[in-house]
């Protein structure tokens, strides 16, 4: 099974460890993991603020360098969402339709095609699971508040693996962060309270770590927290996944 | 003077800390109302697939029914006005009382009459009309617009409506009591039903097979205006025609549960046809829907049954309060509406959103909402409704993005600005770092580490 491992620009550029740790659990557990040294992003900053017209170049460099493979993986739920409603390279359609079919957010992928029953993970802490909104209600990798439907959660079942660790959700299990890309500098009053109420829930809980699936909602966290001088930090799933000693 | 845009009506909104929490929470309680009603419903996700087909039945059999409906209820001795636009609805509704001659008249809520700016129009005529719902007649006192579709002061503390009251209806001053407060506006109210010679109301359901239709209110306003009154005069835009009474069963349900966690609203008042001597009147309005409905992508948005679920769940709604979206219908709903009758003067609106999707999944009549709004931004932005700031940012973004050497030279470089010359991004002028610290930069990136760790 030839995995391509999609590793979001942000996450490229400032998160590194996220994508080591992706990298690893995904060849942990028997995947051959190929990573296309030419991959961007997957032009969602464009299309969110309007112009998806603009992000053809990004759409064509996508389809290009992940056609051949049999599943796309990468460890955040926007940009997959994003690539599997939006990806459209006009010169290669079948290509962009085999990526749009066959992408995957992380803890989707671990749980549903690897189906992951054990980890050999340890993180001795206490974390708060950010649920965020584009894996959740985008991809459904857990059950929503505003659906009268069976509950469950991909991510929150990945970390029941975790030896030692001790899940706490906030009040509002599924409340948005606030970070919605170009949002949270065009709306950044209503960005940074949102944050903020999101993270005294999680503080309330005397958590040590808050998780989640995607850096981009962490990335507003974490910098809320820094400048709050909170002892409170951020962590991605993936890290904490791939905690093995 | 200027309007402000949502983001910067929103930031003046969130100055004060407390009272954004208090409508935050208030707000967030009538969501957990609506949840823990729909709970109790195991047929919940039925009833919200039901409503959606027959109202997608509905708006692709738009002119059938709305003729069957104009038939019956003229059958019913109902007049039947159609108004094109605004301008004409409120022609409309200004001739039949100057025929009449009246000069009292009580209007229970109507969102369409905001939307046309009834009151605005009337009262340059010369004609004072007395809003009769609760939230809506304290807006109305104050001078202001109501704030939440279903619960029109919902931005006003119980302190704010003693201060109003005290001015407009002489209540003690600094008497905070709910209910001393309703007393005095039942008092102040029932006055103005008893004068009343002429009624107006809004519509929530029109039953194409009956020519009848239903007002929904809590307090019962709609009524008491309605049958005090010799004429009462029904506003519809097009859109809320509905096949078959028996339909009412579906969303009565749902409007209920989704507006306020009701199991059912106090009153569905069934109107069909006027008491002798009496006239009734339907003015049914089109203003820009049509438009709307010729739009494939916008089109569902024709569903809402305006239950205001939306707005509750809305976590930027929530903070930034219902006059920053500088229209009758604010919150997400409105964000989708209201593009389409002014893209120029609303193109902020699809803007003020995270795209989180909860809207779409508290909506009765399943419209999906976020995606809506995602798809106005192409719009709005083709339409060169976008600032050049924005557009040129993501024209460079674009150009970077698409080609991997020089995307990996700008990382390469942001990172190393990040790193020697912190100050350079993180300054009060840039909105990240205002109130948020950047990311701390790594020594190398993820790229970097595989080429060294995997590809030597």
């Amino acid at each position: 099974m030839k995995v391509g491992l999609f590793i979001p620009c942000y996450i490229d550029q400032f998160y590194p460890q996220v994508g080591v740790a992706t990298l690893q659990l995904l060849e942990r557990h028997g995947c051959s993991v190929h990573f296309p040294v030419d991959q961007t992003c997957c032009g969602q900053p464009m299309a969110n603020s309007g112009f998806a017209s603009a992000g053809k170049g990004c759409d064509q460099n996508f389809a290009r360098l992940f056609r051949d493979c049999d599943h796309i993986v990468a460890p955040s739920g926007s940009c997959v969402l994003h690539i599997k409603e939006h990806l459209k390279d006009a010169s290669d359609p079948e290509g962009s339709a085999h990526i749009r079919r066959h992408i995957y957010e992380l803890t989707e992928f671990l749980t549903d095609i690897l189906q992951i029953e054990t980890l050999g993970a340890r993180f001795p802490h206490r974390v708060g699971l950010h649920n965020s909104c584009h894996g959740q209600r985008g991809l459904h990798l857990s059950s929503m508040s505003e659906r009268m439907l069976p509950s469950f959660s991909k991510p929150a079942r990945l970390l029941s693996m975790v030896e030692g660790l001790e899940v706490v959700m906030p009040v509002r299990v599924d409340e948005c962060c606030g970070f919605g890309g170009t949002f949270s500098v065009f709306e950044e009053a209503v960005s940074v309270r949102m944050g903020r109420d999101r993270i005294e829930e999680h503080a309330a809980n005397d958590v040590e770590y808050i998780t989640g699936v995607d850096t981009s909602c962490l990335m507003h966290l974490e910098g809320l927290l820094r400048r709050q001088g909170s002892p409170v930090r951020t962590i991605h799933i993936a890290e904490i996944l791939n905690s093995v000693s | 003077m200027k309007t402000m845009t949502h983001a910067a009506a929103a930031e003046v909104f969130n100055q004060d800390a407390a009272r954004t929490r208090w409508h935050d929470e208030t707000l967030w309680f009538v969501r957990q109302k609506r949840d823990r009603a729909a709970q109790t419903l195991p047929e919940w996700e039925t009833l919200r697939s039901w409503a959606s087909q027959i109202k997608d039945h509905t708006l692709s059999h738009l002119d059938e029914y709305l003729s069957e409906f104009e038939r019956n209820a003229l059958a019913n001795g109902v007049q039947v006005h159609w108004a094109a636009d605004a301008a004409e609805h409120n022609r409309i509704i200004h001739e039949i009382i100057s025929r009449h001659g009246i000069r009292r008249m009580v209007k229970s809520k109507s969102m369409l009459t905001e939307e046309c700016g009834l009151n605005e129009y009337l009262h340059e005529q010369g004609i004072e009309v007395i809003d009769t719902d609760l939230g809506e007649r304290i807006v109305q006192l104050r001078h202001e617009h109501p704030s939440h579709i279903v619960l029109p002061a919902i931005h006003l503390k119980r302190e704010d409506v003693s201060e109003t009251f005290h001015e407009h209806l002489h209540t003690e001053a600094g008497n905070h009591d709910p209910q001393y407060l309703t007393e005095a506006a039942r008092l102040h109210l029932r006055e103005r039903f008893v004068a009343a010679e002429l009624a107006i109301t809004g519509v929530n359901f029109a039953i194409a097979e009956t020519g009848g239709f239903v007002v929904c209110t809590n307090e019962g306003n709609a009524d008491m205006g309605a049958h005090a009154a010799r004429v009462h005069i029904a506003c519809m835009g097009f859109e809320k025609i509905i096949p078959k009474a028996e339909h009412l069963g579906v969303f009565l349900r749902l409007l209920a549960r989704s507006a306020t966690g009701q199991p059912v609203t106090t009153y569905n008042s069934h109107f069909k046809k006027s008491l002798p001597g009496r006239e009734m009147h339907i003015v049914i309005v089109d203003n820009s829907r049509s438009r709307q409905l010729g739009r494939e992508d916008f089109r569902n948005s024709l569903k809402c049954i305006r239950c205001g679920a939306c707005f509750n769940t809305c976590p930027v709604y929530r903070r930034s309060g219902g006059h920053s979206y500088h229209t009758a219908v604010a919150g997400p709903i409105g964000s989708i509406l209201t593009p389409n009758l002014d893209m120029r003067a609303h193109a902020d609106l699809p803007f003020a959103s995270t795209l989180c999707g909860s809207c779409t999944n508290v909506c009765p009549v399943k419209i999906d909402i976020h995606d809506q709004l995602w798809k106005w931004r192409q719009v709005l932005a083709a339409e060169g409704h976008v600032s050049w700031t924005k557009r040129v940012s993501m024209q460079m973004a674009a150009f970077v993005l698409s080609r991997p050497g020089l995307y990996r030279l700008a990382g390469r470089m942001g990172r190393g600005v990040l790193k020697t010359m912190p100050w350079l991004a993180e300054h009060r002028w840039n909105p990240w770092s205002k109130s948020r610290a950047l990311p701390e930069p790594p020594a190398e990136s993820f790229r970097d580490w595989y080429l060294r760790n995997r590809k030597s």
